[in-house]
């Protein structure tokens, strides 16, 4: 290398010794870059409280965790349910405008039809060996998947922050979301 | 299925479905030491695909087989890292 003093685009005089040292600033900047690139992340956005719609949030992130990969599921509105230690326990499927369920509207607006429904399900979801809500709430927090409730949401709905399970994350909002999404591989919302 | 493993562990896994195999299966591998073998059974179709799947997005472990063995899945990963 030369020992002549270098310019820069702006025309900056360096000295090699600078030169080496933006160099090496440079790859470390390039090594930190790649070392974030490794984890992908997963950002969902669980918006729904019903028994068949905690489902598929809760799957896919501690199956997302199990990769190892960094996972945010943003709970809002009826998706506070899930978290909501009392509630996640009494999730209802709705009979109501179901196209899956073998009964017509007319018979699934009746009282107890929803409860039926759920029941039916859960326990076909027991004989199948499928977990319970309860089951993948734990596991993804044992697994590190940040599970966020929308601080705005509690607030409305006048939720206790005691109300939900332990290790929850609160005190949060779309703002909170966006930022993980935008840093996120995939976004999902539910 | 004509090799036999030097097993480290086995985790069963019968009877319960996704993500099950998968997540436990990772919390298992977790525990094994670098260089062992986790058998994993499972009674999951899916955990053909889902393990398959899960060991190539998955950095130091290896996939060395799996195969249908009468009414159960069974699957050898190599811990590598």
């Amino acid at each position: 290398m030369s020992t002549e003093p270098s310019s820069t685009a702006d025309g900056t005089q360096l000295s090699a010794a600078e030169l080496q040292a933006r160099v090496e600033e440079l790859e470390a900047t390039v090594a930190d870059l790649e070392a974030d690139d490794e984890q992908q992340k997963m950002t969902i956005v669980a918006t729904q409280g019903t028994f068949d719609m905690a489902y598929p949030p809760l799957i896919l992130a501690s199956t997302a965790a199990a990769f190892g990969w960094d996972v945010v599921v943003f709970h809002t509105f009826w998706g506070l349910d899930i978290l909501h230690e009392e509630k996640s326990q009494a999730l209802q499927l709705s009979a109501v405008g179901n196209p899956n369920m073998p009964m017509p509207n007319a018979l699934a607006a009746l009282p107890g039809m929803d409860r039926l429904a759920t029941r039916m399900m859960e326990n076909r979801i027991d004989d199948n060996g499928t977990a319970t809500i309860t089951e993948l709430i734990d596991l993804s927090l044992e697994q590190g998947v940040e599970l966020q409730a929308c601080q705005m949401t509690i607030e409305l709905m006048e939720y206790d922050e005691d109300d939900f399970y332990d290790d929850v994350t609160v005190g949060v909002g779309a703002a909170t979301a966006l930022q993980h999404m935008a840093e996120s591989d995939i976004q999902l919302l539910v | 299925m004509s090799v036999t493993y030097d097993v480290t562990e086995t985790l069963d896994v019968k009877g319960v479905s996704c993500p099950m195999p998968v997540v436990k299966t990772k919390s298992a591998i977790d525990d094994v030491p670098e260089g062992g073998i986790l058998e994993v059974v499972a009674t999951d179709k899916g955990s053909m695909s889902d393990l398959d799947g899960w060991a190539a997005g998955t950095n130091g472990v290896e996939l060395l087989e799996q195969f249908e063995d009468g009414d159960v899945y069974k699957h050898y990963i190599e811990k590598t890292a």
